[in-house]
């Protein structure tokens, strides 16, 4: 999938412009950018992102890294999936990178870190299943 | 007595959902909490999307309100046992979540969730996401939160 077909599938996930998710691509690789918006924040004192918005926000990562890593025509199906948090969003813009660890004929293993400042100091972390087998080809 | 805690409990915690920004964004309602328990309900609406095709809300929603109901129940479960309402704060540490089933387009997500087990430093949840039926869940969910206790455990014990 290029770019352009990634960014027609994700204007039309309305939870995506929601949380204000756009993709970047340099050099073939996707980055998913959550824009910092005000009605994200989940701890206003702090002040610190949602703990919520940081799983959806990777949620929405592993679905775009998956739909662009193939000939996907369907927004792909969570099963089930793990959210470590590692640090408290701090209220910035966040990044994403999905990895794929493993497509198998019915359902992807998609691992997801989020990072603010630093890639080497990931705030989250995601490890999910998704079911796949409905997903793809024509 | 925990009657009095929790009292204060019920006129504290619709704030904790409707008086956060995402909170209100999402337009989580409140339900009930008690020692260890609470619900929330989240409202269907056409801006949380996530399959164009179907109509049906993003897991991230969900994600969302299993996590701040989820928070509620582990801080009602600390201050129900140290009978102090400003006794902690609770950070997500961990959340896992099966997808039994699409939510039904155009219906309320209600997450009901039971702090089960509290230590000095950890509260470990279980919650439930469905729309309308307990026994045909949307999501299920296990997590753990990190404890900040404002006094220490000795204290608390008193």
């Amino acid at each position: 999938m290029t770019k352009a077909e990634l960014e027609h599938i994700l204007a039309k996930i309305p939870y995506a412009g929601f949380i204000g998710v756009e993709p970047i691509v340099m050099d073939s690789e996707l980055t998913m950018v959550m824009r910092y918006k005000d009605s994200n924040i989940g701890n206003p004192f702090l002040p610190a992102l949602h703990g919520g918005v940081i799983g959806g926000f990777m949620e929405v990562s592993a679905i775009a890294g998956l739909m662009f890593s193939g000939d996907y025509t369907k927004v792909p199906k969570p099963i089930g999936l793990n959210v470590g948090y590692l640090r408290s969003g701090k209220p910035q813009d966040t990044f994403a990178r999905a990895s794929i660890v493993r497509q198998g004929s019915r359902v992807a293993n998609v691992r997801v870190e989020a990072w603010q400042d630093d890639m080497d100091k990931p705030i989250a972390t995601l490890m999910g299943n998704y079911l796949t087998a409905d997903s793809k080809g024509k | 007595m925990t009657g009095d805690v929790m009292e204060k409990m019920w006129a504290l915690a619709p704030a904790f959902v409707e008086g956060i920004p995402q909170g209100k964004a999402l337009g989580i309602k409140f339900v009930s909490v008690d020692v260890g328990k609470a619900t929330f309900a989240l409202p269907y609406s056409t801006q949380i999307i996530g399959d164009p095709a179907t109509r049906v809300i993003h897991g991230g929603a969900i994600t969302t309100l299993l996590d701040q109901v989820s928070g509620l129940a582990a801080t009602a479960a600390i201050v129900s046992e140290a009978n102090d309402i400003n006794i902690a704060n609770v950070a997500t540490l961990d959340l896992s979540i099966d997808y039994m089933r699409p939510a039904t387009p155009g219906e309320t997500v209600i997450g009901t969730a039971t702090c089960y087990k509290t230590t000095h430093h950890i509260a470990f949840v279980r919650a439930i996401a469905h729309d309308g039926d307990l026994n045909d869940p949307v999501a299920m969910c296990q997590a753990t939160f990190m404890i900040t206790r404002a006094r220490p455990a000795k204290e608390v014990k008193t």
